[in-house]
């Protein structure tokens, strides 16, 4: 066989497997956007997954148009900026953590879901971070008093399935984060995900063995992620009169 | 037209043999038959010729995703698509592949169905796309794949070349799903985590996680069992090693013909 043939042949075989790869991507690109975007919403739903269900809808039995439904009913999508200030004109949907670690701390814009079930607000905040192989992220919900979590959920781009990666697929070890609280009196700590089995019950959640880069790592991510919305925590604590009595202790 | 990569490839039987000579009068008319030479495309990469104990391609994947049974599953399945579709797709382009080239135009083959299968999860099917994205790329690396086109697909028609990915991509995922068994089992207590049908078989129930045998009952099986630990070496990809030799060793001992093979 010539060159000219290999040529051909190469060319050929390139453009019609562009053309078929190129096409395909654009008729399906906009279901894949619509189903990414509802898993996105059932993971920041499943931390707030107990008041739900109290509220009569367990997360597991909604489907992809009542998740939809919750999202435009009971919740509020806020953007806030470092210093806790309320941005009303950002675009909430076209935030992406990743670019705004990027920027200059004064003007990175963080995403808060603002859920009111039965009447009680919860706040759900997005962090991000890198686990051993790649990214990690995930949301941790917190209660009105802005210092209890209700719920986390995590997700990682390709940590170790078994070990990194239980992060997102053991249930019994998200269920930890339940009940922890992120303040130590007024002052900020975070929670913290300790190797060997957590010690302070209050404020530490125990650390998965085999993955204790990618369990550091979420303690990292968690701690800086909060961090960043500390400001705003702070404001919210104040005006609805919880952090008052706390400062009084 | 391609030399024969693999030893046990001229062992198994006389059906590449007799292909081996291009046909293509013959070819044209393309039967669907599934006779003993058939079947033996699918059985003989199920044991006696098995692409991970016997062949010795795609371990790197089945040391790395065996830790768990349920992501076992879903690559063992991944891959018996692309094995069957990429050596049908090899297999029908064969006689107009440029020899020097041939590798290149197999990956570009593989590469695309990969793409194009994940494509298609992210439309049907969102949350197994998630489960799978991590192994994706592991697919295309894999070894069985393009050392089945190019021993196979590249010197037979379509429709056993069609089988014999079927039945490669089959024996890959059955000792892949064992060994995920044993691994899952002895190192985390459970079967199918991730799955609708997550089983917790051993361990210390706690509020959140109930097992079928508690290790700290009272009374019951699970009062025996108070010494049991799970083994951390199990979820460790070390294991698989050791599990996959065991399973070479028993092999090679129940059947003696296959230890001079490779």
């Amino acid at each position: 066989m010539s060159t000219k043939y290999i040529y051909t042949f190469g060319t050929i075989m390139t453009v019609l497997v562009a053309l078929l790869l190129a096409g395909f991507r654009t008729a399906t690109a906009g279901a894949a956007a619509r189903n990414e975007d509802v898993f996105n919403k059932r993971e920041i739903l499943a931390t707030v997954a107990e008041p739900l269900e109290k509220a009569g809808k367990p997360i597991s039995a909604l489907t992809d148009q009542e998740v939809l439904q919750i999202f435009n009913d009971q919740v509020q999508q806020v953007v806030v900026n470092t210093s806790g200030e309320v941005l009303p004109d950002a675009d909430f949907a076209s935030i992406d953590l990743a670019t705004e670690y990027k920027k200059p701390e004064d003007q990175r814009q963080y995403p808060v879901n603002i859920f009111n079930i039965d009447g009680d607000r919860y706040y759900v905040f997005s962090v991000r971070g890198n686990g051993l192989w790649d990214a990690i992220w995930g949301n941790i919900a917190l209660a009105s008093d802005l210092n209890t979590v209700t719920g986390a959920s995590f997700d990682h781009a390709g940590e170790t399935p078994g070990l990194g990666a239980e992060i997102k697929d053991n249930a019994g070890w998200k269920n930890q984060f339940k009940g922890k609280k992120i303040y130590d009196g007024d002052k900020f700590v975070s929670i913290l995900v300790r190797k060997g089995g957590a010690v302070d019950q209050e404020h530490e959640v125990d650390g998965l063995s085999g993955a204790t880069i990618t369990s550091d790592g979420v303690t990292k991510m968690l701690y800086n992620g909060l961090k960043a919305y500390e400001s705003f925590i702070d404001e919210q604590r104040a005006e609805s009169g919880e952090a008052t009595s706390m400062n009084l202790k | 037209m391609v030399p024969i990569a693999t030893t046990a490839m001229a062992e198994s039987t006389e059906v590449k043999t007799g292909v081996l000579t291009e046909d293509t009068a013959a070819e044209k008319e393309a039967t669907f038959e599934f006779g003993k030479k058939e079947k033996i495309l699918i059985t003989d990469p199920l044991l006696d010729n098995n692409p991970i104990t016997i062949q010795v391609l795609g371990v790197c994947s089945a040391l790395a995703v065996t830790s768990l049974v349920y992501p076992s599953l879903v690559m063992a399945v991944a891959v018996t698509f692309v094995t069957a579709f990429s050596s049908l797709a090899t297999s029908l382009m064969r006689n107009i592949i440029p020899k020097a080239v041939r590798l290149i135009v197999q990956l570009v083959i593989i590469a695309t169905l990969v793409t194009l299968v994940n494509e298609a999860l992210k439309v049907l099917a969102f949350p197994v796309y998630k489960q799978l994205s991590v192994y994706i790329g592991l697919i295309i690396t894999n070894c069985i794949v393009m050392g089945r086109l190019e021993a196979f697909a590249m010197a037979n028609k379509p429709w056993r070349s069609f089988l014999d990915g079927i039945g490669n991509g089959l024996g890959y995922g059955l000792i892949l799903v064992a060994v995920g068994v044993v691994r899952e089992l002895f190192g985390k207590g459970s079967l199918f985590a991730g799955s609708g049908i997550a089983l917790n078989i051993i361990g210390p129930s706690s509020d959140s996680t109930k097992y079928l045998i508690n290790t700290t009952a009272e009374s019951g099986i699970g009062s025996f069992f108070g010494w049991y630990a799970n083994n951390n070496l199990m979820v460790l990809p070390a294991a698989a090693m050791f599990v996959i030799a065991v399973f070479i060793w028993l092999q090679r001992s129940y059947n003696t013909k296959l230890v001079d093979i490779s």
